[in-house]
């Protein structure tokens, strides 16, 4: 919509870490040179309070005075990868909990929040159900009431399942006008076995979507929501003495329901093919061609994370990454390009992914594998290893300044069982990764030779040059990645 | 997609409440203000708590600005900004600041180009002599080759934004039904292939000579900074940059509708989409806070009039969406609403026109007005908590209002807004002729709006 998103230079292509610095300015003065920047500070960052209510519900707290704002997050550990045969169960049960809570419809719940000035969202992701609440401090009590409404209260009425049953459905029937979102669905369904929770779509398919019901979202939410997988972060404008009080007026009496608690599933190893595949998607008329290029990715407790950190920004993590100019500067095939791993407790995808012009499809393909193999084939340049190891230590201020970043970067952390004092281990780590464990890790972690490639285009146009590239065996396949049935 | 119309209104900056605010602090983001000879402005807001920075000039020229035959050209231009100038030859911009820690990027709108960097503020002045050198120094290394690059990832721009994503292609039908062909709204920011084709080496040196001098700029810096060592560097680095010529802006007339139009654009979608749009106000002229208001009154939330009526009473729609778009010469306010699939719009247009006449004839209540001012107020307060949008806002204020800490004046501006301003500005604009564009699935005709007319 040009007439009213400001249209940018570029795309955000990765989110980068870093930390402290402060004071002097350089006192450099040439006009014809660039002023080197001056000495970054250490990392400073507040201390994580800790406190727990008796029954089980754990407090994490940082304080952030300069504005009077409050994030909480309650996280309740279990999320899509708990879905079993009923693929979208814990997102849909997580967009249910503010469709009617206590004794507010979804209606009356919204209109309370915004009357408050609070921002209420529920969501779930692979390992959690999550309700944040971000308010001004003066009506925290009344944006936490809500809250506990919505965690310990949820109607699940069958009228509003129903109608954000019909809300899901029509959304999955729209995914495949995005083909960027075709080319994601298709790619995970491809990479991910049957059975793996990667497999299907966290939001569902038609089918699971139109089986779910107020029963199999109750007893879905009495599994999860017990006391002691709860967990408040809070950031902002609060004290712990404040904090533990106010939650544990609202939190406090929480007993667990006697419902049996679910097990994790036992997942199917992904693993790569041992030749090259490659995937069509119908597209006809498409303006470009969405590549995806990939594998099951590696493990967020990896040892090697810090150095693939640095590999994958001077690869494609970054503006001035190789993928990125080559694509994008040198050959103006796209917008943008890019490369990620997707960082979970169970293997994400790393992924290599781009929008490219239709009539340079191959081309593209062809500079994409050329890139994958090279980080692989010889060391990086010095250059290239300082401005990556710099751009991943000196940017990290930048992610804690607000209230909803601080509590992003705690839960990260908890996420992966890590402590709060990891980042500046992790900052010494990437500043010791070498242009040899960069090269190292890309041979170990990237295999261009097994990858996936996924393609969504106009195939009339399309596969004749790809299938002049010999990348391996083509196959074309429907929109959700599944074989089209005849 | 549609979220992201909501973060973009216009006034959003603004802001203010009833009885929340009544308690409330009123919002100041403090400045110093200062001119250098060249006639670039600068403007310093010390920010302390987190030790990052961020650098954000305008340079005050959009597509608003451009002719016809030229369209896209000023965001064209925008992307040669990142190809290098005299002492940091491409690909030195972006390799300095990330090596720095430090990311950037720039925008382009109807009235503005803003180039903007974050990161460490120890990389402050690498920032600014960055941005001076290019202010001072693009056309010494600018080449043809540069401009047929550029001229590529644009296009590439345009096909992945627009003309592979779905409804991209509406907002370019409307704009061209709702001015005239030589209004420069009448075009997209992006532009037309055939414009884009058609720039020129020539061209570009022309659009710098003409607009991209100190005094058609204004810098903002704001955060982990001492206002002192920012205006030494702002005039070291930007100080001996020569002052051109007085830049004379496009004086465009607003749009005015004598009659109802409407179109149906056929797109690879599988949902219809109704799109009724009216001519307005500039941004921050007199309605433009009432417009805001009623915007969110209709769509904001779940219990706004339209989302809960379209999509939780009546289950018709599965979005529903609406803002006032108050650019420099005109504004525009969109009410957008999105079919189930393989539902007609004919079904959303009824309950649409009796929402707007019921709000119109009877008001909103008290509560739903104050719910809007604290919603909007709340959100502003947000933005406060970083320093590069911060940065942005005082640019905004600054451009549109000749004061950069416009904060207050915003929140007031919103505070002022009554129930009557309500019923007035909705009777006044939404009973009056506007453009009707029904986006229907390929083949499907029969689902787009009634009266339907051919596609021009």
């Amino acid at each position: 919509m040009t007439s009213h998103a400001p249209i940018a230079h570029r795309l955000s292509v990765a989110i980068i870490l870093a930390l402290a610095l402060a004071p002097p300015l350089s006192a450099q003065t040439s006009l014809t040179r660039p002023p080197a920047p001056g000495v970054p500070a250490d990392l400073r960052l507040p201390a994580v309070q800790l406190a727990k209510l008796p029954n089980g519900v754990t407090l994490r707290l940082v304080e952030m005075h300069e504005v009077p704002l409050v994030q909480v997050s309650l996280r309740i550990t279990g999320g899509a990868r708990l879905d079993g045969d009923q693929s979208g169960l814990a997102t849909f049960t997580a967009n249910m909990l503010d469709e009617g809570a206590g004794d507010r419809d979804a209606v009356a719940i919204a209109a309370q929040a915004a009357y408050l000035g609070a921002d209420l969202f529920t969501a779930a992701d692979w390992d959690h159900i999550y309700l944040d609440l971000n308010t001004p401090k003066r009506t925290l009590a009344g944006g936490l009431d809500l809250l506990a409404d919505l965690a310990l209260r949820p109607a699940f009425h069958a009228a509003d399942v129903a109608r954000e049953r019909d809300l899901r459905l029509s959304a999955i029937i729209q995914q495949q006008d995005e083909p960027g979102e075709t080319a994601t669905l298709a790619f995970n369904a491809i990479t991910f076995p049957l059975g793996h929770p990667y497999h299907r779509p966290a939001d569902g398919d038609s089918s699971s979507t139109t089986r779910l019901d107020s029963v199999a979202v109750r007893r879905f939410y009495q599994q999860l929501f017990k006391p002691d997988q709860a967990e408040f972060i809070i950031t902002g404008d609060l004290t712990l003495a404040e904090a533990t009080a106010e939650i544990g007026k609202r939190f406090g009496r929480w007993i667990p329901d006697r419902m049996a608690r679910l097990k994790p599933p036992i997942v199917p190893i992904a693993q790569s093919p041992n030749r090259r595949m490659v995937y069509l998607v119908d597209k006809p008329g498409a303006a470009q061609s969405v590549i995806m290029i990939g594998a099951p990715g590696v493990a967020r407790a990896n040892p090697d994370y810090a150095a693939i950190e640095v590999m994958n920004t001077i690869l494609g993590g970054s503006f001035s990454s190789r993928l990125n100019q080559n694509l994008r500067e040198t050959r103006g095939y796209t917008y943008g390009a890019g490369t990620s791993f997707a960082w979970r407790p169970l293997p994400g995808p790393f992924l290599a992914g781009s929008s490219v012009r239709t009539d340079v499809t191959d081309s593209s393909l062809v500079e994409f594998f050329k890139e994958l193999n090279a980080i692989r084939d010889a060391p990086v340049s010095d250059v290239e290893l300082t401005r990556a190891r710099n751009y991943i230590t000196l940017a990290l201020p930048g992610q804690f300044e607000t209230t909803r970043q601080m509590a992003g970067q705690i839960g990260e952390l908890l996420d992966f069982g890590l402590p709060t004092t990891w980042y500046t281990g992790y900052l010494r780590q990437v500043r010791a990764v070498t242009a040899a464990d960069v090269q190292r890790v890309a041979r170990r972690y990237i295999d261009p030779q097994r990858m996936r490639v996924v393609v969504v285009g106009d195939i009339e146009k399309i596969r004749p040059g790809i299938e002049a590239l010999g990348l391996g065996p083509i196959s074309v396949r429907g929109p959700d990645g599944n074989a089209p049935t005849p | 997609m549609w979220s992201r119309l909501v973060r973009c209104w216009p006034a959003l900056a603004c802001i203010a409440a009833a009885p929340l605010a009544a308690q409330a602090p009123t919002l100041t983001v403090p400045v110093t203000v200062d001119t250098l000879a060249n006639g670039l402005t600068v403007i310093v807001h010390e920010d302390q708590s987190v030790p990052v920075a961020a650098v954000n000039i305008w340079y005050h020229v959009g597509s608003g600005d451009e002719k016809p035959g030229r369209t896209g050209f000023a965001h064209l231009f925008e992307h040669l900004m990142f190809m290098g100038s005299e002492h940091a030859e491409y690909p030195a911009f972006d390799r300095l600041l990330e090596a720095a820690g430090a990311d950037n990027n720039g925008s382009t709108t109807e009235d503005r180009t803003n180039y903007y960097e974050s990161g460490p503020s120890n990389a402050l002045a690498l920032m600014l002599w960055l941005e001076a050198d290019r202010m001072g120094g693009l056309l010494p290394v600018m080449t043809g080759e540069k401009v047929d690059l550029q001229r590529d990832v644009v296009k590439n721009e345009r096909r992945q934004s627009y003309e592979n994503e779905p409804y991209g292609l509406a907002s370019e039908t409307i704009l061209a039904m709702l001015y005239p062909a030589t209004h420069p709204y009448s075009w997209p920011v992006i532009g037309s292939m055939t414009d884009l084709s058609a720039a020129s080496l020539e061209d570009v040196k022309d659009f710098f000579r003409s607009h991209y001098a100190p005094n058609n700029a204004s810098l903002v810096v704001a955060g982990a900074v001492k206002t002192s060592d920012v205006m030494r560097l702002a005039q070291l680095y930007f100080g001996s940059i020569p002052r051109g010529p007085a830049v004379p802006r496009s004086t465009a007339e607003a749009a005015h509708l004598a009659r109802d139009t409407s179109a149906v654009l056929e797109d690879r979608v599988q949902a219809a989409r109704l799109y009724y749009v009216w001519p307005t106000v500039k941004g921050l002229a007199g309605d433009d806070a009432a417009l805001n208001i009623l915007a969110y009154l209709l769509t904001g939330e779940k219990n706004s009039r339209l989302t809960q009526a379209l999509v939780y009473q009546e289950q018709s729609a599965t979005e529903v969406e609406s803002f006032q778009d108050g650019k420099r010469l005109a504004g525009d306010f969109w009410v957008l609403a999105t079919a189930h699939p393989g539902k007609g719009l004919p079904e959303l247009q009824g309950t649409l026109a009796r929402e707007l006449t019921r709000l119109t004839s009877d008001g909103p209540t008290t509560r739903e007005l104050d719910q809007a001012k604290n919603a909007l107020e709340a959100r502003l307060l947000r933005q406060l908590e970083r320093v590069s949008r911060k940065a942005d806002r005082l640019n905004s204020y600054f451009v549109r209002t000749g004061t950069a800490d416009g904060f207050a004046a915003d929140e007031t501006r919103l505070r002022a807004v009554t129930v009557d301003d309500i019923q007035r500005v909705a009777r006044h604009y939404l009973q009056a002729p506007r453009v009707t564009l029904s986006v229907v699935p390929l083949g499907h005709p029969e689902l787009a709006a009634t009266p339907t007319q051919v596609t021009p």
